[in-house]
């Protein structure tokens, strides 16, 4: 028997689908309180603007760049499970968004062993605090969602639950969201 | 969903990458309007960019986009709250006043400082 939340729905969309919105939508306000406590903090203290000249811009273009290609990996991957109805394609594009968040996080990894090692610690400014915060926060997602997708290829290359192709992608397009607000807030703004 | 072709996705993260590249070079002019817009206005086009070609917010039934907004409400008015308190320095008769004390960072109980900054509202 297939899960009620896939089979059944009250809302007009599939319950499984609605889930993830609602999950996203307590996402914004996690995020948003974060990014909102930021800017605020940022546009009282113009001085900050001293220690964020310290960010790499073009290790976080960089990055940007992966995780956006990493969202077309993730809707090519939708595509095909959708209307190709090929689990295996499904997979492999999956597979390839995975490798993106792997290749975000390592050179994000490599970008804090170096702020750290220069004494940019997340104790050193109230700017390092909330670059480590948000970042770190968003790395996490990042993880999750890395995590989430292997489990949802293994059983898409069996061509099965092949819906859940398009839930984790709602996912990680909302991740790369959050990146593109990030990256200008913490990598831009001098 | 409708179909819209591999191609289409292609075309939006080829536009995505070119508003990228404005993003990061347009701030190098070191005109203040123009990074305004470069950096922050272009993350907004390339965010609905996202939700509307990858996320496929336009097909989904009208209250998913209320809710995703009232959130997004709730965030302006914690900003709307805050934000005054603490951007402002000061204001009708009151100034925020910060204090710095030098010394080790050690504090006794009762002691009202530990060597970091507090800041308090002073009345006038």
């Amino acid at each position: 028997m297939r899960p009620i939340a896939n089979t059944r729905t009250a809302a007009g969309i599939p319950t499984a689908r609605l889930a993830v919105w609602w999950v996203l939508a307590s996402e914004i306000v996690i995020f948003g309180g974060v990014l909102a406590s930021y800017l605020m903090q940022r546009m009282g203290n113009p001085d900050w603007a001293a220690e964020a000249a310290a960010t790499n811009v073009w290790i976080g273009a960089f990055n940007t760049f992966v995780l956006l290609t990493s969202s077309l990996s993730a809707v090519l991957a939708h595509h095909a499970a959708e209307h190709e109805q090929d689990g295996k394609k499904a997979a492999r594009l999956l597979g390839l968004t995975i490798l993106g968040g792997g290749i975000f996080l390592c050179v994000k990894g490599f970008e804090w062993y170096t702020e750290i090692s220069h004494g940019m610690t997340i104790q050193s400014h109230p700017f390092w605090s909330f670059y480590y915060t948000a970042a770190g926060i968003h790395a996490s997602h990042v993880i999750a969602g890395m995590i989430l997708m292997a489990f949802v290829a293994k059983d898409a290359a069996k061509g099965l639950e092949l819906h859940r192709v398009e839930l984790v992608g709602i996912y990680w397009h909302f991740v790369d969201v959050v990146w593109i607000f990030l990256f200008p807030l913490l990598y831009i703004a001098k | 969903m409708a179909d819209h072709g591999t191609q289409y996705y292609v075309k939006i993260w080829g536009i995505l990458l070119v508003l990228l590249v404005i993003s990061i070079f347009g701030p190098f002019l070191e005109i203040p309007a123009v990074t305004l817009i470069t950096a922050f206005g272009i993350a907004f086009v390339k965010a609905y960019l996202v939700v509307k070609n990858f996320m496929h917010m336009n097909v989904q039934p009208a209250y998913v986009g209320y809710m995703l907004s009232t959130c997004l409400v709730f965030m302006l008015l914690l900003f709307a709250g805050s934000a005054p308190d603490v951007m402002k320095k000061d204001g009708d008769n009151w100034v925020k006043t910060v204090v710095v004390v030098q010394g080790p960072a050690t504090m006794h109980h009762g002691e009202e400082n530990s060597g970091d900054e507090h800041g308090g509202a002073e009345l006038h």
